[in-house]
């Protein structure tokens, strides 16, 4: 058995699973709030783009930019229209309201689409690979989605760090009554961020539909993943997201590569193992920062 | 014409009533003082003039204009900023993003970053720090440099004076006319009475969510101070 290409493997599928958190970390980070249905959205998205590419018969790729938009603008409403109502000192009311949506999407989606497993094909994409000496290769699917993990985090450092609206975002993060007094509309720059953080859900959608088959009660297992990733890597700290994808990844991958039937069992007990002996996480940041 | 008149303000916390039939003046180019021991609404007044507590439509107006209960962040776009009480400086951003951060409504006007480094240079050499690394004067300095950043009409000062030394205190209060010469008009609010009924062209003392006195701060007896101060 080779362990340098599980290893690789590994990192790779870490790259899903850090844009999997990548939303849930952006949320809780800006927010303080978790969207217990973020799963459902991540399967929600592959639905969509299942729609799109059966309609339109183009590449799955090619409708990310597409399932981008509709999942930005559903959250921008689901936020402006309804979680802002909910949030508050109390953490319970929004946790209540997005366990409930996702029920309502889990049930939706039986309803429309019944129980079987769809896949999005790629056709020579899905097996194409890359070369690269000592007998190693590498997929071309699992090295764009760690490109796309990678980029999307990248931007969303950049944004907050350098742009007038990520100063909107981390000084409403630390302190939301001031934040109003410095002229910025609070409820707008929470809907912006849901915005975001569902385009981000888009994306992991899309590459995680490629990459497996779907079917409509696999959410709760990605929002599993998405919090051990964000836990691992240190709650709000984005680059700790990746890097808490990259290890849930690679321990998974190695429990794999030892007996098939124990590579999740591995998965979780990295997470685990992290909460016992560092509870902050690696990188841990209690907020945003640039 | 007031740039600032209120008009029977009255401010709840629930059922809790905390100001009963406010009425205060500010004319474009005043320093007007609002004084009173801790409790008697003076914050909660400042709460409701930004817009962080609902008030009646009619009961504040700013430039001739009801804006009572309008949302925060529009009172801000208006040209009312204010210096919260305890700072509060965003601790994730620098020194310079703080006060880039008032600037978020791009208003038009003559305070700049230059301005404000010019007018507090210590900030200037501590520009890339967090807010929160600063010493207490300096956080003041800060505050207010980032609520003249949004080059506000008027600039309200909530107990600057809380928590400092007094030489700081004094340095802060000597900064305020060259803010005034600027075109703001100025109300603060002090505990401390000394320093603000120095700058200040009228005085409004409250008492339990009243206003006790009002007047000229030169014309003022202490004795009628302390009566509508503390009760008599």
């Amino acid at each position: 058995m080779d362990w340098v290409q599980v290893v690789i493997q590994g990192a790779l599928l870490g790259g899903l699973y850090a844009l999997f958190a990548g939303g849930l970390s952006l949320a809780f980070g800006i927010m303080r709030m978790v969207n217990l249905a973020h799963g459902d959205f991540i399967v929600l998205s592959a639905y969509i783009g299942l729609v799109i590419v059966q309609g339109t018969g183009m590449h799955p790729l090619a409708a990310i930019p597409f399932v981008v938009a509709i999942m930005a603008a559903a959250g921008y409403l689901l936020q402006r229209g309804l979680l802002n109502r909910v949030l508050g000192d109390d953490i319970m009311p929004p946790l209540l309201v997005t366990f409930g949506f996702s029920v309502i999407v889990q049930n939706l989606l039986l309803e429309i689409f019944s129980a079987d497993t769809r896949g999005l094909q790629t056709g020579r994409l899905l097996t194409a690979s890359l070369s690269v000496g000592a007998g190693l290769s590498i997929g071309w699917l699992p090295l764009i989605t760690f490109a796309a993990s990678v980029a999307v985090i990248a931007a969303l450092q950049l944004l907050l760090a350098r742009t007038s609206l990520g100063l909107a975002f981390r000084a409403t993060s630390d302190d939301r009554t001031t934040a109003r007094l410095m002229g910025i509309d609070t409820r707008h720059i929470y809907a912006l961020a849901m915005a975001i953080a569902m385009g981000i859900v888009a994306i992991a959608g899309i590459l995680f539909a490629v990459r497996t088959t779907f079917d409509p009660a696999g959410g709760p297992a990605r929002l599993i993943f998405a919090f051990e990733a964000v836990i691992i890597g240190g709650m709000g700290s984005l680059w700790g997201t990746l890097a808490g994808g990259i290890i849930l990844g690679v321990t998974q991958a190695i429990g794999f590569a030892i007996a098939p039937g124990i590579g999740l069992l591995f998965g979780h007990l990295a997470f685990l193992l992290v909460l016992f002996a560092r509870p902050q996480g690696l990188l841990p940041r209690t907020r945003m920062e640039g | 014409m007031s740039l600032l008149a209120v008009r029977g303000l009255e401010a709840f916390y629930g059922d809790f009533q905390a100001l009963f039939g406010i009425e205060l003046d500010l004319d474009a180019g005043e320093t007007v003082a609002v004084i009173g021991a801790n409790g008697a609404g003076k914050s909660t007044f400042l709460r409701a003039v930004t817009g962080l507590l609902p008030a009646r439509r009619e009961s504040i107006l700013f430039d001739g204009g009801p804006i009572g209960g309008i949302q925060a962040h529009e009172i801000l776009a208006m040209g009312i900023a204010m210096v919260p009480e305890g700072r509060k400086l965003f601790p994730s951003l620098s020194v310079e993003e703080n006060l880039r951060i008032g600037a978020y409504r791009r208003r038009p006007g003559p305070w700049t970053l230059d301005r404000v480094w010019s007018l507090f240079p210590r900030l200037a050499e501590r520009r890339r720090q967090p807010g929160t690394s600063l010493s207490g004067g300096e956080q003041q300095m800060a505050a207010i440099g980032r609520a003249l950043m949004s080059n506000p009409r008027l600039l309200l000062c909530d107990e600057i004076s809380l928590g400092l030394a007094p030489v700081v205190v004094r340095d802060l209060y000597r900064a305020l006319p060259g803010i005034v010469a600027e075109g703001t008009s100025l109300l603060v609010i002090e505990q401390d009475i000394g320093q603000a009924l120095k700058i200040a062209d009228r005085v409004y003392c409250f008492q339990e969510g009243r206003v006790t006195l009002s007047g000229d701060p030169t014309t003022l007896t202490r004795e009628r101070i302390a009566a509508a101060y503390f009760g008599a």
